[in-house]
Order: C-alpha cells, then structure tokens, then sequence
C-alpha cells in the first residue's frame, strides 16, 4: 500500500468527507413531482414540495433501491432504518424541517478502497431531501452579504439525497481527490447518480483538522463550497496549513463551518458552530421504519454491476499495467475495458491496445467507432515487429479517421515497412563503421555516446528503424 | 413561581422557534411553561429505562410507492397565494445569518 | 331539543327522489340565517358553492344514476380540512384567507359520496383548546345555552349539527377535540381508530395524534358517515390498509355477552353529575344483557402530561413552515429570519405560543430525554396498560369530559385548568386506538352529559354496537326515570 501521507511542519492532516448525492429517480423522494433539473422555476411543485398545510410524505421505493445499491458497493451493512425531522428554519426548507434519517440510516460501516490500496472507512450513506434553491438578487456580485432580497424556486426540494460519510481516514489532498474520484465512478456505473459537480448533483464538505502524529484528535472545521475535485485538494490543504499556523502561533482552532473561496485560494469563516442551532432531532411521525427484506437486499445486490476497482484490477493484470496508472484509470472511466478485452478476444494484443486507446480514444464513449478486430490487427503488426510505436500510432489515427480497415494495408500505403532484424543489423554495421568514435566510446561505457550511432540509422532509414530494437542490437554487440 | 424555567432559557427557545417575544411575554412564559413543567413532576421519579418509546400507534414498515410522475400544482395558482412573488419565484427578504 | 332530520334520513329521501337536495340544502341555510350570528359556528358558509353541489346530487338523481350514501346531506367541515379554492384558515391570523390548491382526501370522498359542503367550521386555533376560545376570529357558542362554550378544539362542528345547521359534521381529535364537544353539545362524536381515516389535507397538529371523524345526531348517522370517509389512502403514509367492516353491522345487536370494562383506577376529577350518569350508563348495559368487568390501566394517570410534552413537541415543528414565505400572513422585515419571527409573533395567538414554546423545549438538546423521551415511554406504557384491559373487556367506559358546558372565561386563567377538559379522552389519541362520545342524560342545569365508549384498535363494529345500545338506552332515561 503506498505511503499517502501529507505532512506540514510536523503535522498530519485528519480529513473526513461528506458527499452529497442527487439520485437518479424519475420523481422526488416523499411526493411525484418529477427530478428534473433546468426546468422553469417552481414548476415541479406539489403540496409535500411546498409545505402546505395538510400535506404527507409518501417514501418513493425506487429512491430506497438505489440509496441500498449504493450501500452495497460501498460494502455497507443494510438495516432496517427510520426518518427523523431535523429542525431549522431557512427559505429553501419549505416545512422548515429537513427530513432525513439520523439514529437508523439505512446504510453502515462500510468502506471504499483506492486504486493507490489505501481504504477509507464509509461511516454510513443516508437518505434525505434535498432543499430548494436561492438566488440572491441586488448586493455585490450576487451575494449573500448586501443582497437586496432573494428568490426562492423549489424544484429541487424534495429530490432525494443520499449523503454519504466517510470516516476522517483521508490523510492527503491527493488521497481525498482519489476518494471523490473513486466515489463518483462507483455512483456513475450502479446507476445511482449522474454526480455532476458542477450540477450539484454530487456536493462534497470537508471536515479538516491537524494534529502531529499519534497525537490526539484535534478540533475540526467543516469547509463547504467546494465545486470541482480540483477545489476539494485545494481546500483540503489550504486549511489544515491555515490551522497548523494558527496552531503554530499559540491558537486554539474554533469549531466551524468554512466557506472555501475558489478565487482567492482561502477559506472563510461562514458561521461558528457554537451559534448552530439545535436541530432537534425527533422521528418523523407522518413515515414509517423501512426494513428491507434480505430477499430484496440480495436482488439489489446482484444486480450491481462490476464495480470499477474490480474491472481495473481485470484490465491491469491482463494489459500488464499498474491498476493505477493513467491509462488503466482512463479506459475505465470511460467504459472501453469491455472493449478492450474484444480486442484481445479478436487475437490483439490488450497492453499495446490500452496505450493506444488511453490517447487515441480520448473523446470516444462505451464504444468506440473502431472495429475491435482493426484495432487487434494493428496491435499485432506492433507486437511482430513489423511496425514500430510511432508507425502504428500514425497508422492508428488513420484507421480512426477512416472509421475502420487493415492496417498492414494503411502502413503499406504509408510506405511504412518494419525492417527485419538483419536489415537491422546490417544497418548498425554500417553505423558502427561510419561512426569509429562513437562506438569506441559506447563499447568503453559511455552511454550516452550510442546517440550518434542510433541517429545515424534513424537518418538512414529515414526514421523506420525500430529505435528500441536497435538500442537492443548495439548493446548486444557491445 | 417555580424555578425549573429562567428566562434565559426561554429567550433560546423563543428564537430556536423563531418567536419575537416582548420582555412581558418573556416573564409571562417563563412564569407559565415553568408552571407546566410543575404539573409533569409526576414523570420525574418514574424509572422508565426499560420501557421502549412509542413514537407511533401503528406496527408499520415499509410503506412506499412506485416512482411514477403525477400532476404537479399550477404554478400561478401556487404563486398568488404567496405574500411576494418575482420571475415565478418566492420573493423573500434578504437572507442574511445562518440556516441552522 | 328540536328533532332535526337525520342524515341517514335525508340521504334515503334524496337517493329515493322523494325530496331535493335543493330543498334541503335551504332549509338548513335557513336555519343558519336564524341564529348562526349567535352561535357563530361557521367561519364561512358557502352557499352558492353548496347550492351548486346539490343541484348536481340532484341531477344525478333525476338521471337515474347513483347520487353516493350520502346524497343532498349538508355537512360542515372543520376549518382546518383543505377544501381547494375555499379559504382554510384553522382560525388562526396567520393563514387568513388562504386557499388551498387541492381537497383533502376526505373532502374528496364526501363530495364522491354526494355530500353537500355548507361551509368551514370555527375552531380553537390550529386545534389547540377544550373551547373553541382560542380561534382568532371569535369563540363559538353552545346552541344549548349560548353562555356557555361548546367545548374545543371542534367546537364550531360540534355546534353546527346541535343547532341544526347540518346533520353531519366533520372535525379532528387529537385530545379529544371531537369527543369533548360532542359531550358538551349533546351530539354524537367519533374520533376512529388511528389510521383508519386519511389525514391528507388536515392540517397538521399532532401528527402521531391527529384523527378526523364526524359529528352526528345518531350513533347510525356515525356509522354511515364512517363508512363513506374510512379507508386507505396512499397518499397517507400512516393509513390503514385493511378492508372496512360494514359499520352499520351491529347496531341492532344489542349487548348480550358483551363485557364492559369499568377503570378503576380512572383519575378523579369527574363532577358528581357527570359521574352519576356514568354510573348509570354502567347500569344500562348491565340491565341490557353485558358482563361489567374491573379492570386497572395504571398509566391513565400520566396520560395529561404525557399528551402535554408530545402533542407540543409534534405541533412544534408541524407549525414551523408558518414562516411568511410561500402562504399566509407575512410581516416585512429587513431580512427572512427577522421576517420570520415578527410574522409567527403577529400571526399565532397566545395558546399556539405556549405550545410552540413547550414543545421546542421539549425537544431542545439537554431536554429531550427527561420529557419527550420519557413521555414516549409512557405511551408505551399507556399502550400496554390497555391491551391488558382489553384481554378482559370488549369495551371500556368512561366520562367524555370531567363536567358538562362550562362559561367563557371560566378555565382561561390557568393554561393548565383547562389542559384538564382532556384528561379522559387523551388516553386514546395516545395508543390510537377510537373512542366515541355518545350523549347519556343532563347534569347540572340540564346540559347533556356523554358517555365515553373506548375501544381497542379497529373496534369501530364492537364501539358502535355498545354506543347504539345506550342510545336506546337514554330515550329512556329522558323518557321516565329520574334527572
């Protein structure tokens, strides 16, 4: 497992996450006002949405199977669960409670592991309504502070959440953007989620602290307004430097909640939480328990699909690669793993295939225009010498252009021949006599002298030399 | 009068319930709720720990229904009935302190 | 008491095409102009409205189609029960002339059923009362004799069938805000078992509390009206879904082989008059074939002051979305938070503040488990206490209200003297399971007194079987034996 640890004049950083969620249901989670997002203000609107009198909650199942989806491939328990009120009034929380699930949530102790083998404990991912939204009108640049009043469109109250939270296992800002990242592909292939930051559909706070190791827990602050994976490494360590330095100069940290400011790189007070109000947290009397049957766990559970760690470990195994390199981690993000392995299927050669796709399938989707028997053909010209890297890279690029075709036939056109190994030698004859210094100095230890002779070929052979091939030759005879 | 309450408390409580109270109205429930809580002495002395709250009268679980659209409310009807009310939006004045 | 007609009465002649629901439908409004300034049952009458309904009932009937059970019955609505388009104000200044976008479901089944709405009663506000002094538009008073209130917090329904304004009506019991008025104004109230009616569209009180029921003359009129608003709504979370009995089923049954259960333990509290009739409702049944039991329901006694923690603390978070912002009564203010609060300051009356008050208390961090936690424990053990008893008797009997109609003002010194109107109706808000109030006699000057029939949960068939026969029973007793 690597070491991910982030360390600041002796001090450590304890990070826990609190993801937001917005599932992908056809309707709200307690009425039948559709999810949607971008429509007209307040058109999405029904008694439950706006708070009026006499209105009920009825639970919408579908929100329950993916808030249980979730839990499962975050390796949760799922229990039997109930709703609470949580108590506190503001313009965008109709009933001036939210409910949510406080004392049973549905989902418990689970963890997410990291492609770098590092796992986070998941506390536990819980179901609740999402408020509306505000827009601040007059003030400066449209916010809060100033403001001359606000509107307030509900459409989104209501909309089922699911906020997911880790333990403070995070312990570097690469770390939480791996975690973030990790979330957002788990959310993206069960279905539960389209978790678009910059929609909101996936909101992450931070809870920051600092402590030196093996010290005690120290107090923490919550940083919200984090927009983009980038903002969350940003923040992450914007904060713990801003509370190692406070600490440095003989402060005590104030539990907080913090607003993170893109713009200026800083965080800013928003509120202390001694001023927080008391929820007053009670069941909510209008819902009843919900207790998941185990036959109706299991159904979810099975029709989870391949979670992507697995189909990461899969392609890297096979590709030859590390399950967290780039290329590994960019052929699953984009669903071309299933891909890959018909290249394979089809006689290529799947490591070769992956570097290839990892460019060259950058703004394709789930499935990509190339035939995979194309793309097979091209791999194994490579792998039998016949084309190097650069060739097949170039004749790769007019296969996609072409939208398919044999490569032999492209690098035909192209006058691109691999040249076979006694060509090859032949060639470095010819640079070795050509070149007495060079190879003098070569053979005496001096690697960097092979240079010139490798230069010579590639000028000879206007560039078809397979350069690792003849790094291969020269060393041999040397 | 009794003194399970002070003002201060009720004071709290009157925001927490986002109440404007006058400081008459401040004594008169702090004499008031006090006298309330007085009468629920009963429950003070009852050991209670292995009695399992009831939250509510009915054994149910999972109550749920399917997640199909029905009819929203007419917007403009919704609208009127509110006190202000801009660009098909609840117009309020500005939020300023916390929500929670 | 003038013999008004019945709603099982008028619904036959409709239905028959004997009589018009127009015809009715004037009649009672009639009655309304002749005293409703008096009384001030109503905090609407919607006349045009009604009569546009009773023409449709009877157009449906000169079709030859089938008008609904309760066809051309006028009935008056709780002001606290959404009716679309028609100003629901629960009697409070924050929700002045606010109209619903939709019908309760309740609303919706009686208009299926051929009802005729007459108009939206007077209520304490935001059900919170034993007297209906509490509504912010005015007390209502007791048909029987207007000095004295008609008890709370349904006291506008309670009085409008007294009075003859409609032979059916419809309120909501969360303490006993159906059974207490019923005793007070001599007329039949039910409050059903917890869940058997749909709450959507009642604006909320107490949510773990709150039912809806009728007012009638009869404990048949009940019955009917029963079956016409029982029954599963999917749009509420908490409602029964198993199939009605018929209601009407047993009320001609009599009570041979019943046991009536007698609380020993019962809380003292009952005036003498109330309690002789009580004695005697006993010895009706006996007479009349039932087995009376002892039984012991120890937690009765904490039942007030568990409501008192509860009840507060559910209103106190259901009244928080009277905020200004998207209905109802809105202060301006330099920003939403202190809009808020100078709104709830203006809008709510002084019974909903205290109320509002306690149960955020209640709830509060450092609070919650001394009263609301421990008053949730009591409830459980209220709930046990009572399924014990009904292991030994069918139904239980008690007093509706500890005395008969009271004077204005005369409990509104101490919040708490009239918190004890409550004391024996509370009990089955807390367990869920339905209670009814049928009138038994007079008590002092004459007043009706009621008798409370309990029962265990879905015992509709078994309470009203019991409350027919002392029906039958106190004809008797206003016929020939002593006062």
């Amino acid at each position: 497992m690597t070491d991910t640890r982030w360390t600041h004049d002796g001090y450590e950083m304890v990070v826990g996450l609190e993801v937001h969620v917005e599932l992908a249901t056809k309707t709200k989670l307690f009425s039948a006002s559709p999810n949607r997002f971008g429509d007209e203000p307040n058109t999405n609107i029904d008694p439950v949405t706006l708070g009026l009198p006499g209105a009920l909650p009825v639970l919408n199942k579908y929100a329950v199977e993916l808030a249980m989806r979730i839990g499962l491939a975050l390796n949760c328990t799922v229990q039997p669960c109930t709703f609470a009120r949580k108590n506190y009034f503001y313009p965008d929380m109709p009933t001036s409670y939210q409910i949510s699930q406080y004392e049973d949530p549905l989902n418990v102790d689970g963890w997410l592991d990291l492609p770098d083998g590092s796992r986070v404990g998941i506390e536990r991912a819980h179901m609740e309504q999402d408020a509306g939204k505000s827009t601040h009108v007059g003030g400066g640049e449209g916010r809060v502070h100033g403001a001359e009043h606000s509107l307030i469109d509900l459409n989104r109250a209501g909309v089922p959440l699911v906020e997911i939270v880790s333990r403070p296992d995070i312990r570097s800002p690469e770390q939480a953007r791996a975690y973030v990242n990790e979330l957002r592909a788990i959310l993206l292939a069960i279905g539960a989620s389209d978790a678009k930051m910059e929609e909101g559909s996936m909101r992450v706070d931070a809870n920051v602290s600092v402590r030196r190791p093996g010290a005690e827990l120290g107090t923490r602050c919550e940083i919200k307004n984090v927009n983009s994976v980038r903002s969350v490494g940003r923040a992450i360590e914007y904060e713990a430097k801003r509370q190692i330095l406070m600490l440095e100069a003989g402060e005590s940290i104030r539990q907080q909640t913090r607003h993170w400011d893109e713009g200026d790189g800083r965080t800013h007070t928003l509120r202390d939480k001694e001023d927080a109000d008391d929820y007053r947290y009670f069941l909510e009397p209008d819902l009843v328990p919900v207790a998941p049957s185990a036959e109706w766990i299991e159904e979810v559970r099975a029709s989870l699909p391949v979670l992507p760690a697995v189909r990461r470990a899969r392609l890297a195994e096979a590709a030859g690669l590390a399950a967290d390199s780039e290329a590994v981690g960019a052929i699953i993000d984009r669903g071309q793993d299933d891909y890959a392995f018909t290249v394979q299927a089809a006689g290529g050669d799947i490591g070769r295939a992956v570097v290839h796709m990892k460019e060259a399938f950058a703004e394709m989707g789930a499935e990509p225009t190339l035939p995979a028997a194309d793309l097979a053909g091209l791999t194994t010209l490579e792998i039998e010498g016949k084309l190097t890297a650069t060739q097949a890279k170039t004749v790769l690029g007019e296969l996609i252009e072409r939208g398919g075709g044999d490569a032999a036939a492209v690098a035909a056109e192209k006058g691109f021949e691999a040249m076979d190994t006694s060509e090859l030698e032949s060639m470095v004859d010819d640079a070795i006599a050509a070149q007495p210094d060079a190879w003098e100095k070569f053979r005496g230890g001096e690697a960097k002298a092979m240079g010139a002779l490798v230069g010579h070929i590639m000028k000879a052979s206007r560039g078809q030399a397979d350069g690792k091939l003849v790094t291969q030759i020269l060393n041999a005879r040397k | 009068m009794s003194d399970r309450l002070t003002n201060d408390v009720v004071v709290k409580v009157a925001h927490l319930a986002r109440l404007d109270l006058t400081p008459a109205e401040i004594e008169r429930a702090t004499e008031q709720l006090g006298d309330m809580l007085d009468h629920f002495a009963d429950i003070d002395a009852l050991d209670l720990s292995a009695v399992a709250p009831m939250n509510q009268p009915l054994p149910f679980v999972n109550v749920m229904r399917d997640d199909v659209v029905q009819p929203c409310l007419d917007r403009d009807e919704v609208l009127d009935a509110a006190p202000d009310a801009q660009d098909g939006r609840f117009r309020v004045p500005p939020i300023i302190g916390s929500g929670a | 008491m003038p013999p008004f007609s019945t709603a099982s009465e008028i619904a036959a002649r409709v239905r028959s095409g004997d009589l018009k629901a127009v015809d009715v439908l004037e009649q009672h409004l009639a009655r309304i102009d002749a005293r409703e300034t008096e009384i001030h049952a109503f905090n609407l009458v919607i006349a045009d409205a009604a009569r546009q309904q009773a023409g449709a009932v009877d157009a449906i009937v000169a079709a030859g189609g089938d008008p609904g059970p309760l066809a051309g019955v006028p009935v008056a609505l709780k002001d606290n029960m959404c009716t679309r388009g028609v100003p629901t104000t629960c009697s409070s200044k924050i929700l002045a002339g606010w109209k619903p976008p939709y019908d309760g479901t309740v609303v919706s089944l009686l208009q299926r059923a051929g009802a005729v709405a007459i108009g939206k009663t007077n209520l304490d506000e935001f059900a919170m009362g034993s007297s209906t002094e509490n509504s912010a538009f005015g007390p209502t008073r007791n048909p029987l004799d207007t000095d004295l209130v008609p008890g709370g917090s349904s006291g506008g329904s309670a009085a409008a069938v007294a009075a003859g304004f409609a032979p059916l009506s419809f309120g909501s019991d969360t303490g006993g805000s159906i059974r207490q008025p019923a005793a007070l104004c001599g007329v039949v109230g039910v409050k059903p078992t917890y869940g058997r009616v749909s709450r959507y569209g009642l604006v909320a009180f107490a949510s773990s509390l709150d039912q809806i029921g009728p007012f009638t003359h009869t404990v048949a009129d009940a019955a009917l009206a029963l079956q016409v608003v029982c029954g599963h709504d999917p749009h509420d979370s908490t409602s029964i879904a198993e199939p009605l009995p018929d209601y009407s089923a047993l009320l001609e049954r009599g009570v041979e082989g019943l046991r009536v259960g007698r609380i020993t333990d019962l809380p003292a509290g009952a005036d003498p008059d109330v309690a002789e009739r009580i004695e005697q409702a006993f010895d009706a049944l006996a007479a009349a074939g039932a087995t009376i039991v002892d039984v012991e329901v120890p937690a009765f006694t904490y039942g007030l002051t568990a409501y008192y923690i509860i009840a507060p603390a559910e209103a106190s978070s259901n009244l928080a979305r009277y905020d200004g912002v998207r209905y109802g009564l809105r202060v301006d203010a330099p920003d939403t938070h202190a809009m808020y609060s100078a709104t709830r300051a203006a809008g709510f009356g002084d019974e909903v503040k205290r109320r509002i008050l306690l149960g955020t208390y209640a709830l509060s961090a450092g609070y919650y488990d001394a009263y609301y936690g421990k008053a949730l424990r009591i409830r459980r053990l209220m709930a046990d206490d009572f399924a014990k008893a009904y292991a030994q008797a069918d139904v239980l009997l008690t007093p509706s209200s500890p005395s008969v109609a009271f004077p204005f003002g005369s409990k509104t010194a101490d919040p708490f003297a009239m918190y004890l109107c409550d004391t024996y109706t509370i009990p089955a808000n807390l367990t869920g399971e339905p209670g009814m109030s049928v009138p038994f006699g007079t008590g002092q000057n004459d007043l009706p007194v009621g008798v409370q029939v309990l029962a265990p949960a879905l015992g509709e068939p078994v309470m009203l079987q019991v409350a027919a026969e002392l029906e039958r029973a106190a004809t008797n007793l206003a016929v020939g034996s002593a006062s």
